[in-house]
């Protein structure tokens, strides 16, 4: 799919022509096309999608919630809310290759996922997964509430510009914002890959966990700090693009069982081909118009996984 | 976060379809009874308003007009979303300006008797239109209808003066990302910047898509390749260090004609974004920026 992706789009160019280096670079449309508008886009899908896909996983597994989702937490709130703020206020920022928006959204998430770290975690005991929940939960309404409140305040302009940041977008336009958000993605992997056999027997229950010899509080911890990154990273970069955080993990489960050795690369891989391909859906489909990728997500996932429930109930 | 989003949508209802009702602002009540105190909700109208004399009659405007300078002094009843029923209603106004979509206000209103003019924006010709209507609702017919004809002389001599001079296949940008070329918004082939750019000497690059505002990806900016570029921003965003680095964003898509010969333009100010009686100093800023020539 992501080989694929970038061969296909609103308009047709010559792959000859893409790698043709006797055209200038900034002469030559086909080449501009494919590495400034289609390629970034196929690889901001790609690392989004497998982020968010895994960071649900891995939360369904911690709070033993089948409806846990990367946003449950309060993190995409708080990047919305910082997103937000950057764009009313027209901040002017900047860190490396983020621009504002951007970096405000990262701020706003790690602020969100602090506080909710803060109120659930004792010294030496296993996280609280009711008050992580409703810690998360609540900051989310708290957020969301702020969020109405500076929309109402903004003028019409700025006002429609959050609206379609909440609505998603991979668009990029560069490797930079990429290169922004790729560090963070690959911590919070290797995390997720030293967790996976113990989500297993933490899915189970802690008490289980606990006598099999499972550091509860520690995998705990580790779940938690690595899904939050993985969420405020993929949400910076293409803003909270929903349904394939929560879908994607149960449709994995759903064709390849429950274990998280399986379960967690299945899902990222799937989450990454999922929102690669609802992308290329998203700027083909009405084209030159373009749909918002997070609307396409769950009109095509939406229907697609209540099937897969049918066939499988 | 998915439901505020939806009910932002509702609420700002941008952008306007093409197929949206035309622009005929229509009155509900034109017996040219006597129009003492008259509130205005919308910025375009409440320029109108001052401009064909009736100013003296404004006694509150909405929450963003910001001109002419005299509603500084003037109270404010809210806005597009929170029209501030009470105090418009304890002001006692014998006439109300209001946008189309305003629906519950206007029904309010007019069981409390109170007149209404419901207005909803357009082109051009619609600026034009709503200011004769205007005119005629508060009683200052033969000075709408001057104002009226000055507008279209001053948008005639901008037609005329860059005829000579090939029109640029141009993108008229009115909204984005600071620093980023994200987020996109440009005029597509309907509405009141669509007919300016055509007044100012420009083909509109997206003029074949029948919409008030479209978002294109940086894909589409590439194949669409606009001979010229001008962003209008209607507040200041950009202060004289940061106009450098906004421009310079565009080398990005270095093979857009209009980036290679050095033909993004930056504009700056409400005039260019109210479809009302200052549309002929838009019209002629943006024909200054496309055909520099013509103005020489």
């Amino acid at each position: 799919m992501c080989l694929l992706a970038p061969l296909v789009g609103s308009t047709s160019i010559s792959l000859a022509r893409v790698f043709d280096r006797s055209i200038p670079f900034t002469d030559n449309i086909d080449a501009q096309i494919f590495f400034i508008a289609r390629l970034p886009r196929v690889l901001a899908g790609a690392i989004v999608g497998a982020a968010l896909a895994s960071a649900g996983v891995v939360l369904q597994a911690l709070l033993r919630n089948p409806l846990a989702t990367p946003f449950t937490l309060g993190v995409s709130a708080g990047a919305a809310l910082g997103a937000i703020l950057a764009i009313s206020f027209g901040a002017a920022i900047t860190l490396g290759p983020l621009s504002p928006v951007p970096l405000a959204s990262l701020a706003g998430a790690f602020m969100a996922a602090a506080i909710v770290y803060a109120m659930a975690t004792r010294p030496g005991r296993p996280i609280s997964t009711s008050v992580l929940l409703l810690a998360g939960v609540t900051l989310n309404s708290f957020f969301s509430a702020l969020i109405l409140f500076v929309q109402y305040m903004g003028d019409f302009a700025e006002t429609y510009r959050t609206v379609r940041w909440l609505m998603g977008d991979l668009d990029v336009g560069g490797f930079g914002p990429i290169l922004g958000a790729l560090p963070l993605i690959v911590v919070a992997f290797v995390i997720f890959a030293m967790l996976s056999s113990s989500l297993n027997v933490l899915s189970v229950g802690t008490d289980t966990a606990a006598t099999r010899g499972v550091d509860v509080a520690r995998t705990q911890r580790l779940a938690f700090i690595s899904s939050a990154l993985a969420t405020s990273a993929a949400v910076s970069l293409a803003g909270p693009i929903g349904f394939v955080g929560i879908v994607v993990p149960h449709l994995v489960r759903l064709m390849a069982g429950v274990d998280h050795r399986i379960v967690l690369p299945a899902a990222a891989f799937f989450g990454a081909a999922f929102l690669v391909a609802c992308d290329l859906v998203a700027r083909t489909v009405l084209a030159p118009v373009e749909v918002p990728v997070g609307v396409v997500t769950a009109l095509l996932g939406g229907p697609f996984f209540l099937w897969l429930l049918i066939r499988k109930g | 976060m998915l439901l505020a989003a939806v009910v932002a949508v509702i609420f700002t209802g941008l952008p306007a379809r093409a197929d949206a009702p035309t622009p005929a602002a229509q009155v509900t009540d034109n017996n040219g009874a006597h129009v003492g105190r008259i509130i205005s909700l919308v910025p375009a109208l409440t320029e109108m308003l001052f401009e064909i004399g009736a100013g003296p009659q404004v006694i509150a405007v909405g929450s963003y007009d910001e001109f002419p300078p005299a509603v500084e002094a003037l109270p404010r009843i809210g806005a597009l979303l929170d029209p501030d029923v009470e105090r418009i209603l304890a002001l006692r106004p014998d006439l109300v300006l209001t946008y189309g979509s305003q629906t519950a206000l206007e029904a309010q209103l007019a069981r409390a008797g109170i007149r209404v003019f419901s207005y909803r924006h357009g082109g051009v010709a619609g600026v034009l239109r709503t200011l004769r209507d205007l005119g005629a609702a508060t009683g200052h017919t033969a000075e709408a209808e001057r104002e009226a004809q000055g507008i279209q002389a001053q948008l005639d001599a901008v037609q005329d003066r860059v005829r000579p001079y090939p029109r640029p296949r141009t993108l008229l940008v009115f909204s984005r990302q600071p620093q980023s070329l994200q987020q996109m918004y440009v005029s597509g082939g309907v509405g009141f910047l669509n007919d300016i750019m055509r007044i100012a000497g420009g083909t509109n690059v997206f003029g074949d898509i029948q919409r008030e505002s479209v978002q294109p990806s940086h894909e589409t900016l590439l194949v669409r390749a606009p001979e010229a570029i001008v962003e209008i921003h209607a507040t200041g965003m950009m202060v004289a260090a940061d106009l450098d680095r906004e421009r310079s964003l565009w080398a990005t898509l270095a093979s857009i004609p209009a980036v290679r010969s050095d033909r993004v333009h930056f504009l700056e100010g409400s005039y260019l974004v109210v479809p009302g009686p200052r549309m002929g100093l838009a019209a002629e800023a943006l024909a200054r920026a496309l055909h520099p020539a013509a103005f020489e």
